[in-house]
């Protein structure tokens, strides 16, 4: 008996853990509402100019991205060094975008098709002469709606 | 026989579970930080017609290949870019803009109606300065439409427009109809007239 009660009055009680799986469930959630997956693994590098008059992206049902940049220093040497055009997982060319876009209208329902932007995630580095020729071609499948999707910041400050 | 007491269930390591979950969700995850510049192209034409416009409607913006600026053939840096097209737009030389509180110049443009802003740029001009130019641009405009905006309806554009073209919205009844005319009433009053040029191949 004496040696229970010494030890009740000397040490604090034990703190109850039964609530942590409750905080971290919540910040579980907290994290699965509020990020998007990767879905796909850039061979390029895609570092976005900076803008500050910019709108926000609807839905990602609603968008479909292509990226271009120079490819990533591991790639360097099976692609080369120059701007390349990456649709979801693959490296393409100029040609290959046309079916691209028919290929994202046709996985959409009709009513979401109307809504349907093209994000173009490109490097800063990129020159201009690829940009047009990616707009040419998105022009002609009538996919007019883009965003120039870029971090935010002031492009002409500093 | 006494009721036996079940045992209870140790829910110790259910954090741990949670954890690896929570830092399985961190790394494969990105937090959307998708935003940007929205633009409508214009539609293919093999052989696009040239509208007659008068010179003093168009403010042509040149980019070249060491990403320097040119508009209306004179060199500019591009932190004057923004007030310069606002200065443009808004001018009303013909005295017809009655919303208007430009300087009246006539040697700039009439209307904004009329007031076209051209861009061109060079094949090897980067990507950046491209954004850049055109961020100042759309920057303009934008700055003419809230302050329309503001005037007529107390609110920006800017948040009129999104809100219209945010799939989500036709959830609520009569928001999108409401929106409707207050946009495109804006929309006329400061057309976005920007159209570029298809560059020089030289890449």
């Amino acid at each position: 008996m004496s040696k229970f009660k010494k030890k009740k009055s000397g040490s604090l009680p034990a703190i109850s853990t039964a609530s942590l799986p409750d905080i971290v469930f919540m910040l579980l959630f907290f994290f699965m509402t509020a990020t998007t997956m990767k879905d796909s693994d850039l061979k390029i590098e895609n570092r976005l100019p900076k803008a500050d008059q910019t709108a926000k992206l609807h839905k990602k049902q609603y968008v479909m991205y292509i990226y271009a940049g120079r490819p990533k220093a591991n790639y360097i040497s099976g692609l080369g060094s120059s701007d390349r055009i990456q649709l979801n997982d693959k490296i393409s060319s100029v040609n290959d975008i046309k079916n691209f876009v028919l290929t994202e209208r046709a996985s959409r329902n009709s009513e979401d098709e109307k809504y349907l932007t093209t994000s173009l995630k490109i490097d800063k580095e990129v020159k201009m002469g690829l940009v047009q020729d990616i707009k040419t071609e998105l022009r002609k499948v009538d996919q007019l709606k883009v965003n120039y999707t870029t971090a935010q910041g002031n492009p002409v400050g500093e | 026989m006494a009721k036996r007491e079940s045992p209870e269930v140790n829910a110790g390591s259910m954090a741990d579970i949670a954890f690896l979950l929570l830092i399985f969700f961190l790394v494969t995850t990105t937090i959307g930080v998708d935003q940007g510049i929205n633009r409508l192209l214009p539609r293919y034409e093999v052989d696009p017609p040239a509208p007659p416009i008068n010179e003093r409607n168009i403010m042509r913006v040149l980019v070249n290949k060491d990403n320097q600026l040119l508009v209306n053939e004179q060199l500019m840096n591009i932190k004057e870019l923004r007030q310069a097209a606002i200065n443009f737009l808004d001018n009303n030389g013909e005295g017809t803009c009655s919303y208007c509180k430009g300087k009246g110049d006539s040697q700039s443009s009439d209307n904004p109606d009329k007031a076209v802003i051209s861009l061109m740029n060079d094949g090897q001009t980067t990507y950046e300065t491209y954004i850049a130019v055109q961020n100042e641009l759309v920057a303009a405009y934008y700055f003419l439409r809230d302050r329309e905006a503001m005037r007529r309806y107390g609110r920006t554009y800017r948040e009129m427009e999104y809100v219209y073209n945010d799939p989500a919205s036709k959830a609520v009844e009569g928001l999108v109809d409401d929106l409707k005319p207050k946009v495109e009433k804006i929309q006329n009053m400061y057309p976005m007239r920007l159209s570029e040029a298809e560059p020089k191949k030289n890449y």
